[in-house]
């Protein structure tokens, strides 16, 4: 600390070697935005330079004990640098399909949504103290019985009350399972992925067979803003889904809840020491089961929302371990909204520009979407700060007998 | 997000196993339940999935029939005879074929198991263990056939067990939990996977540019079939490499310094290390082999009858999460996971497309039904807590809590297998 601690102090705001590190982490990210249209500089030497700079205050924050911010900025400063490089030999063209950043923003938002309402599904489960590996099986539910229930109904909003109930009616399995029967979580939560994998995939080939779901199911409505005039944020959110919005507002009322209120204050208790939280009155079983439950009808919204929002049909293979990434942003995300508000966003606009990297690089596009995983690998690993989970996380309450 | 339940601190535990670690659980279960158990589950998983058929308008008795005459199990019944037969015998071939790999797949779960450790990265080591066996299996390298399979195989067992080791790894130094480390290296092994053989990819086939698919395993590198026609996939020997792995897992496990210490891991680390046993590297000991053996499935497969990778497979792969059923039926033992392998093998190639009749139920149907099959097996194997706490009652000889319960137990892992 004391090394930098007499460091120059910029204006009225103090450098701790924090926000040095941070700093480092945000002129990386600079090195390889001057590259991208608008801008477009058609020569890596500023960005290189820049990004050198952006390493050198990383290496700097971690000789003064900042490890995370630290480390955080090298590794943005070699990612950007990589970037910036290989954003300069693209052709001008290319660059443009790319890094349209309306679109850009507008997909990411689209691919976040999902993983944002299993993420919180997974954030309450696991903060109550119940691992939840079956986010993937309760977004198949979801996404089924939302299409099914649409396509019944001719309804969107009875189609995704229909999904949720799926998912919850799941979740109930493993609150039984985990609460109750005390059994493994994890291995309850792997039977769950394959149970629910199974009954979406026999119901739908019985129903619906080799035609799929009909083309006129019911959909979640877009709501349209008039925001197309205010810059490429604007143009993002002009036309989004109704669920987009949900999400976002599911992000906010789940922090309101689970770190505002005496219920959620109640929640975690259960999930760091159940023992303290039974000896002043709170019924960790009680508090388990609804968890996991709203777990189920959380995760069961993002799947409803890509069958009837974003896909409009449904097929086998839809989820294709969305779950597991939403487990991921959770980690990365350290078990707060606001982190796994972030790493969905991240892990949505890997998946937004994977889809549109083809255009530069069709190879490049495929390794890309290994991004999420190995990024969660890092952070559980404690590469870059570890990730922490809720101290009771994964294992079961048993009450004092007598 | 701990596997291995630590016991409540200050709570006596009111039944041996209940709360404890799951190596403890396990060998309560084997202490009470023996064979008869995993047949109960088993029963009781197949008739939910044949109310599930009964609920969607089909006969569940034909159903089942069909799929046991898929997989070919009827040969073994001798009055099977003529033309019958021979279709059962060409069944049964497809049946072991899967079960061989499934196997070895059990036992990379069954032995994290053991340790107390859960090993959902069968999968990724699996592919791992797939891509280098193509990648060896493929290579014009002059040796003799012979040589090229035992390097094609010793190079995915080394893949996986690279794979597997890195999960054993990170939990050793850093305390990972290898739960979420191995579902994130099997996502990261099929993006790879996917890169390797996709367009452009770097092994993806040299004369066919536009397909999606690695060079072929050249023949002198295939397996010898040793039953039925090397043209219609006959049984090759791979199925002999998992029985002499069933060997060596139990050798390993109940007759060795590194299985014993793997197993007082499993029962409870924190003593483990006190007695003097390295717990970090038995964790990267027990991954590491846990990921050869699912390296070598992968192998068996390659070399044994798919010759060739295609992106579009790689994600239908799922004999990788199979193994964990395979391991919990088995209860984590040596014969057990070779039944388990058996049973699932045979559910597998019975509600295939090519050995299932789709006039009595169609395959597409089938498949999802040995999913829900499979989920429910492991759902009804983990309520060790309701199935021991019924078996105690029905059989009479529930034993007195004590406030030391479970010392014998607990403090010395039983031989078991």
């Amino acid at each position: 600390m004391s090394a930098v601690s007499g460091m120059a102090s910029v204006g009225r705001v103090r450098m701790t070697p924090e926000r040095l590190g941070w700093g480092g982490g945000i002129v990386a990210l600079l090195a390889f935005v001057l590259t991208l249209p608008p801008i477009a500089v058609r020569t890596p030497v500023p960005s290189i330079l820049l990004a050198l700079v952006a390493a050198g205050m990383g290496v700097a924050a971690i000789r003064a004990e900042a490890r995370r911010p630290g480390w955080t900025a090298v590794v943005a400063a070699v990612l950007c640098g990589v970037l910036a490089w290989a954003a300069t030999t693209a052709e001008l063209g290319q660059l443009e399909v790319v890094a349209s950043w309306g679109a850009l923003t507008a997909a990411m938002l689209r691919f976040a949504t999902p993983l944002i309402f299993a993420g919180l599904g997974g954030l309450v489960s696991e903060r109550a103290g119940v691992v939840n590996i079956a986010l993937e099986g309760m977004l198949i539910m979801g996404a089924f019985f939302a299409a099914f229930g649409a396509d019944k109904t001719g309804s969107w909003v009875l189609g995704i009350l229909i999904g949720v109930l799926a998912g919850a009616a799941l979740a109930t399995i493993h609150a039984i399972w985990s609460v109750s029967l005390r059994a493994d979580q994890i291995v309850s939560g792997t039977a769950l992925n394959f149970i629910a994998a199974g009954i979406a995939g026999y119901l739908y080939v019985d129903i619906y067979g080799a035609e799929g779901t009909p083309d006129d199911l019911p959909q979640v409505p877009e709501i349209s803003l008039p925001t197309e005039s205010l810059g490429f944020i604007g143009r993002a959110i002009a036309n989004q889904n109704l669920l987009v919005w949900g999400g976002l507002l599911a992000v906010v009322v789940v922090w309101l809840v689970v770190f505002r209120t005496p219920l959620g204050l109640r929640l975690r208790s259960v999930g760091e020491n159940p023992r303290a939280a039974e000896t002043v009155g709170v019924n960790v079983i009680r508090m388990r089961y609804g968890a996991v439950i709203t777990s189920g009808a959380l995760a069961a919204l993002g799947g409803a929302f890509l069958s009837i929002g974003f896909v409009h049909s449904f097929s086998e293979d839809m989820i294709a371990g969305r779950g597991f990434i939403a487990l991921a942003a959770l980690i990365f995300g350290r078990w707060t909204p606001g982190g796994l508000l972030l790493a969905t966003l991240l892990f949505g606009f890997s998946s937004a520009l994977a889809q549109r990297l083809p255009e530069f690089s069709p190879q490049a596009a495929t390794l890309f979407q290994a991004l999420p995983y190995v990024l969660t690998l890092i952070a559980v690993a404690g590469l870059v700060g570890r990730s922490r989970p809720p101290a009771a996380d994964g294992v079961p309450y048993q009450r004092e007998a007598g | 997000m701990s596997t291995v339940p630590d016991p409540q601190p200050g709570s006596a535990p009111e039944e041996k196993g209940a709360g404890a670690t799951v190596a403890a659980r396990i060998s309560d279960q084997l202490a009470v339940g023996g064979v008869l158990l995993p047949v109960v589950t088993t029963l009781f998983a197949f008739l939910i999935g044949g109310l599930v058929v009964l609920a969607t308008g089909k006969n569940p008795f034909s159903t089942y029939q069909a799929i046991f005459e898929g997989s070919g199990l009827n040969w073994l019944l001798p009055w099977v005879g003529g033309a019958d037969r021979d279709i059962a015998a060409i069944n049964l071939q497809q049946t072991l074929l899967i079960t061989g790999p499934l196997i070895l797949l059990g036992f990379a779960v069954a032995f994290a198991f053991r340790t107390g450790l859960f090993n959902i990265g069968g999968q990724g080591q699996y592919i791992a263990g797939s891509v280098v066996a193509v990648w060896i299996g493929s290579s014009d390298m002059g040796v003799p056939g012979w040589l090229q399979i035992v390097l094609a195989m010793l190079g995915a067992a080394i893949a996986g067990g690279v794979w597997g080791g890195i999960a054993g790894l990170l939990r050793a130094t850093t305390g990972a939990n290898e739960v979420i480390t191995t579902i994130m290296l099997n996502y990261t092994a099929l993006w790879v996977s996917f890169y390797l053989f996709g367009l452009g990819g770097p092994l993806q086939n040299d004369s066919q540019p536009d397909i999606p698919v690695s060079n072929d395993v050249v023949p002198e590198a295939r397996l010898p079939v040793f039953w039925g026609d090397p043209e219609l996939q006959g049984l090759h020997i791979g199925i002999f490499f998992a029985l002499v792995a069933a060997v060596f897992f139990w050798l390993l496990l109940n007759r060795s310094t590194k299985g014993f210490e793997a197993r007082a891991v499993g029962f409870n680390p924190d003593a483990a290390r006190a007695s003097g046993i390295h717990v970090g590297r038995t964790y990267v000991f027990v991954m590491a082999t846990c990921g050869l053996l699912a390296g070598l499935a992968g192998s068996l497969d390659i070399l044994g009858w798919q010759f060739r990778i295609a992106t579009n497979d790689i994600q239908a792969f799922e004999l990788g999460f199979l193994g964990i059923a395979v391991a919990l039926l088995g209860r984590n033992t040596a014969i057990g996971t070779c039944l388990a392998g058996l049973l699932f093998g045979a559910l597998v190639s019975g509600t295939s497309v090519r050995n299932l009749d789709p006039a009595v139920f169609e395959p597409a149907l089938a498949s999802n039904l040995t999913g829900i099959i499979q989920g429910l097996v492991v759902l009804f194997v983990v309520a060790d807590v309701m199935v021991i706490a019924v078996w105690k009652r029905l059989s009479g000889r529930g034993r007195r809590r004590a406030g030391g319960a479970g010392t014998a137990g607990n403090a010395e892992p039983e031989p078991a297998a």
